[in-house]
């Protein structure tokens, strides 16, 4: 068994917690006191029919205002695989919740209303989802039920979602036609659509492979900790603890560090204390050197594979995510990429996105929240990255206001 | 994991216990390379066992490098208290105990009194003095998102404020595995490696594991309270009346909190395997059978948390 994680995104009201509630009732997945709950707090509003809706919305004010404000993590699972469905807000105002469920997704379902067709949100969130990196998108045309289940209707639909689609980088695409509130193609095959001989959303969810979608070419491990039990009979022991975040290391190979550049062997891998011969992504473990090197928290060993890009210049994709200040030229941010942090300034903004028709807008003076550019940062010291598109771990970065601290933005790094 | 011995990168291929084990690891050393002081909440609960375990291989072959805390509302199970000791004992790491009790007497506190009066709650103010004293900047608790659903909304690296307070509306967005533990003195952290474990998972790693357990996690016989349909354990300071019956049960607890809000199942199941084996059966979830204290209002838990709360 494995994990899949996917994120659900769509427009206000296209039915994404009640798709997630759907997967949860009909797996079985939903608990009876918390169906329970849900039936009863259905009761109080009024409208008799259970809204599983419910099951996700968990904030006082999203109940209260019937909206999602923010992600909301459920957890299912079938004999194949443990699901992390990550539900995120179709608000224009929380999309930079949606990024943030965006950026840890396997793959996302982008819902829209089969009366409504392609719609503004439609096109940011495919936006989001390819420029993140997602590497599977299915689109769930909902609501089906409202249309009659006219083929004629999803047909045009999935028409129009394959024209956007091209101008997107999105590697593998898959449309169903679904109602979530009564269930069509979600864990069972619908008879009123008999029409659509493809898979069911679940079918797709439990079989889509994932594994291949880990860079394991480029290898590349952020030093988190530095072990050093300073013990008598670990008097020497010097251990580099991090994750390794792609590719594969084994004992023996030869290694470089970066910021610094040095060069050593593997003497030795653990992974929590026992010994290993390889270690691939994304398993944490422990890496020991042949010769004594330099070497804290921040600092980047790379094996085989490419070499990263050392460099003082970054050019990256960035979704702002402030509501209170805008990014403008020449401000100054801390960047967080791996596990180092440095200073940085912005030095340019090359073109702001539309995303309604995803053209380059040029001229471009400030960035406001929600807002997706390209901009070019430059570094208080070198920092050793890959292209965002082949390496999504070693490829992301996040900037950091530095008086208030808070994530004011999510770069995707080019190279 | 059917061929450890192969060496291929496919046959590496982790499973999802692995997948899990290896996020919280990654987590637990994001804590201990971010912050100056950390501190890892430890109740003698599964999940913070679970937590211990995972500090243990994190930094292996060193020892932990942050004490563990309990804030004791003095209503603790007495199994679970003496588990803590060993526990501590066990993994050689500082144990620092915390007690509600006083910071009842030293603030003048006022204590709820009368049935389902419990000092959970109470815990808040002991915790965020202990924060303070000790001035921690991060704590590493075991909560889990499918256990409630504010929960379910919650951040792996939660902000709170100088007062302790969690506001959902203003949550830092979380990107990958970019955890941004940057704060001003005063505030902290709190810091949840197993965000996306459920309870299943927690029970399926102890198993695999082998982690000792208190024993009042399997069937024992016990003089039990009998409540609105809920089963207490019976102590001196549970106030009782006309209506509550003691009887002698078969049990064993789900959870491990306070006595006075920890409710027990009946059940024969005396050994780990057997545990499992009735957690996957259950129609029941984690909370709904055993807190009373979240059966009382649909916003309990996020209105504790936006006080301070774990």
């Amino acid at each position: 068994m494995d994990i899949l994680r996917f994120i659900t995104a769509g427009s206000v009201d296209d039915g994404k917690s009640t798709l997630i509630g759907r997967l949860l009732y009909d797996t079985k997945s939903i608990l009876a006191d918390q169906l329970e709950a849900v039936e009863k707090a259905s009761k109080t509003r009024g409208d008799g029919e259970i809204d599983l809706a419910l099951l996700t919305d968990g904030l006082r004010s999203e109940r209260e205002q019937g909206i999602t404000i923010d992600v909301a993590y459920k957890y299912f699972q079938t004999p194949n695989r443990k699901f992390i469905s990550i539900d995120a807000p179709g608000h224009i105002q929380y999309t930079r919740n949606m990024v943030t469920g965006a950026s840890n997704a396997d793959l996302a379902i982008i819902l829209i209303d089969a009366r409504q067709g392609v719609v503004e949100q439609t096109r940011r969130h495919s936006l989001i989802a390819s420029m993140l990196g997602i590497p599977h998108i299915v689109v769930a045309v909902n609501k089906m039920d409202l249309v009659g289940y006219s083929e004629d209707t999803f047909l045009q639909i999935a028409q129009e979602y394959q024209k956007l689609a091209d101008k997107l980088a999105i590697k593998d695409l898959k449309i169903i036609p679904v109602s979530a509130l009564a269930g069509d193609n979600i864990v069972d095959k619908s008879d009123a659509m008999p029409w659509y001989t493809g898979e069911t959303m679940l079918h797709f969810l439990e079989n889509v492979d994932v594994q291949h979608d880990l860079n394991l070419n480029d290898a590349r491990f952020s030093v988190q900790y530095v072990i050093r039990p300073q013990t008598e009979e670990l008097h020497d022991y010097r251990g580099y603890a991090g994750r390794v975040q792609s590719g594969v290391f084994r004992k023996g190979d030869t290694i470089t560090v970066f910021p610094s550049e040095q060069t050593s062997t593997i003497a030795k891998i653990e992974v929590y204390g026992q010994e290993v011969e390889e270690v691939s992504a994304p398993q944490s473990a422990t890496i020991l050197l042949e010769t004594d090197v330099d070497i804290s928290r921040g600092d980047l060993i790379s094996g085989t594979g490419n070499a990263p890009v050392l460099s003082q210049d970054v050019e990256a994709m960035i979704c702002w995510m402030d509501d209170r200040k805008e990014l403008k030229v020449g401000n100054k941010y801390t960047l967080q990429h791996g596990t180092t942090r440095v200073r940085c300034s912005v030095k340019g903004i090359e073109y702001r996105v539309d995303i309604s028709n995803y053209d380059q807008l040029e001229d471009i003076e400030s960035l406001k929240l929600n807002d997706v550019a390209k901009i070019v940062l430059r570094t208080a010291k070198p920092i050793a990255y890959d292209a965002y598109q082949t390496n999504r771990a070693n490829g992301a970065a996040i900037l950091i206001d530095e008086t208030s601290n808070v994530t004011v933005g999510a770069c995707m790094v080019e190279a | 994991m059917s061929n450890i011995q192969s060496l291929s990168s496919d046959a590496q291929r982790q499973d999802y216990l692995d997948q899990l084990e290896s996020e919280a690891i990654y987590i637990m050393r994001e804590v201990a390379g971010q912050f100056e002081r950390p501190a890892l909440l430890f109740s003698g609960g599964k999940d913070s066992i679970t937590l211990v375990r995972l500090a243990q291989k994190a930094f292996a072959p060193g020892k932990i490098p942050f004490p563990l805390v309990h804030i004791d509302t003095g209503h603790n199970f007495p199994e679970a208290i003496q588990y803590r000791d060993w526990m501590a004992n066990e993994v050689g790491a500082k144990l620092i105990v915390r007690q509600v009790e006083d910071t009842i007497k030293a603030k003048g506190l006022k204590e709820p009194t009368g049935k389902n009066a419990s000092r959970n709650w109470l815990q808040t103010f002991t915790l965020l003095d202990t924060i303070e004293e000790f001035e921690f900047d991060a704590c590493i608790g075991g909560a889990r998102r499918d256990e409630e659903k504010a929960r379910a909304k919650e951040r792996i690296f939660s902000f709170r404020d100088e007062f302790g307070q969690w506001d959902p509306k203003r949550q830092r967005p979380e990107l990958w595995n970019l955890f941004n533990g940057k704060i001003s003195k005063g505030e902290n952290v709190r810091c949840f490696p197993i965000s996306n474990w459920t309870e299943l998972d927690v029970w399926a790693y102890i198993e695999r594991e082998k982690i000792p357990l208190p024993s009042i996690y399997f069937s024992h016989q016990r003089e039990m309270i009998l409540r609105d349909g809920n089963l207490l354990a019976n102590a001196d300071f549970i106030y009782k009346d006309d209506s509550d019956v003691i009887v002698t049960k078969t049990v064993r607890f789900r959870t491990v909190g306070d006595m006075t809000c920890t409710a027990a199942v009946e059940s024969e199941a005396s050994t780990i395997e057997q545990v499992v084996a009735e957690i996957k059966a259950t129609r029941i979830s984690e909370r709904g059978e055993t807190r009373i204290d979240d059966q009382q209002t649909e916003a309990a838990m996020e209105d504790r948390k936006k006080g301070g709360y774990f």
